[in-house]
């Protein structure tokens, strides 16, 4: 089977555009941390398709720096979200707007 | 095995856009879920099994196992629905979605307008992928030790609840939103 690499990229950019799109259009935190999720996905795809079309493995183990540090960022996003909750009953970023303590 | 990559593909990019679209967060992460489940099945089609697992486990499993307790924690009732419908106003996303459509058409024009290189999809062993990531990239494994150790300590630390202070005189003022 040969798929073409510019398909595979092609891919990758077209989720990294859908999570782009989702980071800016919505204003709900929770949905901004899962459309950043979306775009480090699809980066990683990126890394995998680039290694499989030379053959190598280094894009493999790309993704797994990609992934730990996905988790990495999750697990602070979200204690950063119950904060923001505890401190403004509300998951509404305009509404922590006026940054003080 | 080309038909397959199209599908999962067209699964991942339908799941993806739902996801944006959804009012409800629990729908949404429904569909984010979905979508990192088609992306495995790319993975695996590309000629990475390990990493198709690795997706499974730790971003499906895992990570989204995270956004569910987070979601519940937080008690988004028909209420938070409600909001959402009226921040999600046509005025709002219209602008980013054009300038992100202008880019994302740039991207599409690079990459057609030039010669394709065909992959030969060969299985790559989880040994090959073990033997590289402590052999060349050793340097980075530990950076990236580093940086979850940092992301389990920030986020304890975030996460501790306000101590009870013992005397009203050591009482804080409350914040007034």
């Amino acid at each position: 089977m040969t798929i073409p690499m510019e398909q595979g990229i092609l891919l990758s950019a077209i989720l990294f555009s859908i999570g782009l799109t989702g980071l800016l259009i919505r204003r709900n935190v929770i949905f901004m941390l899962m459309s950043v999720e979306v775009m480090l996905n699809s980066a990683g795809m990126a890394f995998i398709v680039a290694g499989s079309a030379w053959n190598l493995a280094d894009g493999q183990v790309m993704f797994i720096f990609i992934l730990s540090m996905a988790a990495a960022e999750v697990s602070v996003g979200l204690a950063l979200i119950i904060q923001l909750y505890k401190k403004f009953k509300t998951t509404d970023t305009d509404k922590a707007s006026t940054m003080n303590g | 095995m080309n038909i397959l990559f199209y599908i999962a593909g067209l699964c991942s990019i339908i799941a993806t856009a739902k996801m944006i679209a959804c009012k409800n967060a629990v729908h949404a992460l429904l569909y984010l879920i979905a979508s990192l489940l088609s992306v495995s099945v790319i993975f695996f089609i590309l000629g990475a099994p390990f990493i198709a697992a690795l997706e499974v486990v730790i971003y499906a499993g895992a990570i989204m196992v995270l956004f569910v307790f987070v979601i519940m924690m937080l008690n988004v009732s028909s209420e938070g629905i409600k909001e959402e419908r009226l921040l999600l106003k046509a005025k709002t996303w219209i602008g980013p979605s054009i300038i992100s459509t202008i880019l994302f058409l740039e991207m599409i024009y690079m990459l057609l307008h030039q010669s394709f290189h065909p992959m030969v999809v060969k299985q790559l062993a989880p040994l090959a992928v073990g033997e590289l990531m402590f052999t060349k990239y050793t340097v980075v494994v530990e950076l990236a030790i580093f940086l979850l150790t940092a992301g389990i300590i920030g986020a304890y630390h975030l996460g501790e609840k306000e101590k009870t202070t013992l005397h009203r005189y050591l009482k804080k003022e409350e914040l007034i939103v």
